[in-house]
């Protein structure tokens, strides 16, 4: 077991240090396959942040619900009393349709027309929030067409088509940015695979003369691997590195935009997971393209 | 040690190298091949190092019958024998010490240890104190040493060498074949072809005449015993 891993660590050692006899070489490898893996990764980090910055408004799941005009406000106090017995049911606030007037003076710019009128045109109003854990589609339209049986309730409205939408929108997003990704690694394979062919072909002789002296085909292979292995964590690390500077140069203006809608969402990177799963991406894909091109190349190079 | 039994090999291009070739070489022989140049010499030593296939016919190295050899169990038959070349085949771009050791870290063997054998390696073929030199630094004759030290590194029971002194001047030429038969008289059977008549001469073990690919003549009418290593 010590044999082994210390034979590892030459060969791993070893590699290397033959990388870095040709530092322009592995260079631009490295970069070619950060670049690839950095593409996907900043999409995804914008996918993230948009699903973050939207969380806020998908949750804001709050069912207007109007009453007749012919209903008092101790009718209205009565259906609130009914629906907030409700287990699905979070909070129920009650709109009187004097103060919906008031505030509908205040803000709209309509004040003097609405001095014109003689009665308040609008009616009492609940605003019902389901609790956290019936937001899905279908109770919450259990829930408004059960509001709706509630006696005086005129309309019930849902006005969430808008979050759903966009939510949709999002999912095609998401999975453009696994498409993308699927596609950049296969190209980081073929990146990998053709470099390791052309090291093969560079060390063709010394290939040969370690099969002549009893080398397997595993033992000549492992330092092409332990070649792809390192290709795969530089690309994974360039490629981090990438992702950070692109969420540092957006960060600010990104934060003023929101400031502007009076949000304080910041833009986030890719956390540990993240950064974990690109790193393992890199090195995986690394040895991946290493593994088949040269078990490919390594059967067809014998000793004559 | 070595026991060829009717054995063809046709090349791929059609070219017949060897044809009916019956040969028998006993465990701690020593012996030279020798004969035209292409007559067949390189290809019976490259079917005993499993480079080539027979055609037709059984060869059998060190008990093993090299039909049941498959290809993944080639590197373990390989690391049994030791083979010198002609062309060296070294790493040139290495140093000595990582050429000699090859063998043994293919094999897995201790740093330390292989760090005793080679320098025993090297000084049994007299080049001691030159490890870290790269192959290219040393002459022809001196690569070849490091050849043979490659070759007996892994205390092989079978040593066989293509022309191993082809390229070398008289003199040299002498001390490398005083270097195989230094391992033969402790035991390791060696196979040698050559096609250096005057200097095979000189040494009293059998000689195999290679003809149109077959062994004509096993021509070990043995002639008077020299003293074993022969100064030139």
């Amino acid at each position: 077991m010590k044999q082994w891993f210390e034979r590892h660590l030459q060969t791993m050692v070893g590699s290397v240090g033959r990388l870095w006899t040709h530092p322009f070489a592995t260079l631009l490898t490295i970069l070619v396959i950060g670049i690839a893996l950095a593409l996907p990764a900043c999409l995804h980090v914008l996918v993230q942040n948009v699903r973050t910055a939207s969380g806020g408004w998908s949750n804001a799941l709050d069912i207007s619900v109007y009453m007749k005009t012919s209903a008092s406000l101790d009718d209205t106090k009565q259906a609130a009393e009914r629906i907030r017995k409700r287990r699905d049911v979070d909070e129920v606030t009650i709109i009187p349709a004097d103060d919906a007037l008031a505030e509908f003076r205040k803000s709209s710019g309509f004040g003097e027309a609405l001095e014109a009128l003689k009665d308040n045109p609008l009616p009492h109003a609940l605003v019902v929030r389901p609790d956290a854990e019936s937001r899905d589609p279908a109770r919450v339209a259990q829930l408004t067409g059960e509001l709706r049986e509630i006696p005086g309730v005129d309309i019930v409205q849902l006005d969430t088509e808008w979050v759903s939408r966009f939510n949709a929108i999002l999912d095609v997003v998401r999975r453009v940015v696994f498409l993308a990704a699927g596609l950049f690694a296969l190209g980081i394979l073929v990146i990998v695979g053709n470099t390791i062919r052309l090291d093969i072909e560079n060390r063709r002789d010394e290939i040969e003369v370690t099969k002549l002296v009893g080398g397997s085909d595993a033992f000549v292979r492992r330092p092409f691997l332990y070649n792809g292995i390192w290709y795969g964590l530089g690309g994974g690390l360039i490629a981090w590195l990438i992702v950070a500077v692109v969420v540092f140069v957006l960060g600010d203006p990104v934060e003023r935009i929101a400031g502007l809608y009076g949000s304080k969402f910041q833009l986030q990177g890719l956390g540990l997971v993240g950064w974990a799963a690109l790193m393992a991406g890199g090195i995986g894909l690394g040895w991946l393209g290493s593994f088949i091109a040269a078990t490919r190349e390594l059967r067809g190079i014998e000793p004559k | 040690m070595i026991r060829f039994d009717h054995v063809w090999k046709r090349y791929p291009n059609g070219r017949e190298a060897l044809c009916d070739l019956s040969l028998d070489v006993e465990r701690g022989e020593m012996a030279f091949l020798t004969g035209h140049s292409g007559a067949g010499k390189s290809t019976l030593l490259k079917l005993i190092a499993l480079i080539e296939r027979p055609t037709r016919g059984t060869l059998v190295v060190n008990g093993q019958n090299t039909a049941t050899v498959t290809r993944s169990k080639i590197p373990a038959f390989r690391r049994q024998i030791g083979v010198v070349f002609q062309d060296h085949k070294l790493l040139m771009d290495r140093p000595v010490y990582d050429n000699v050791g090859l063998p043994l870290v293919i094999a897995g063997v201790p740093e330390k240890e292989i760090d005793k054998r080679v320098r025993a390696s090297l000084d049994q073929v007299g080049l001691l104190g030159r490890e870290r030199n790269r192959p290219i630094e040393l002459s022809t004759g001196e690569q070849q040493r490091v050849g043979i030290a490659r070759a007996i590194i892994g205390k092989p029971a079978l040593l066989i060498a293509d022309e191993p002194t082809g390229n070398l001047d008289p003199d040299l030429a002498v001390e490398i074949m005083n270097i195989f038969k230094r391992f033969n008289e402790v035991g390791v059977t060696v196979l040698i072809a050559s096609h250096d008549i005057h200097l095979i001469e000189r040494y009293g073990v059998r000689r195999v005449i290679i003809e149109g690919g077959r062994a004509v003549g096993a021509a070990d009418e043995a002639p008077p015993p020299l003293p074993s290593i022969v100064t030139a």
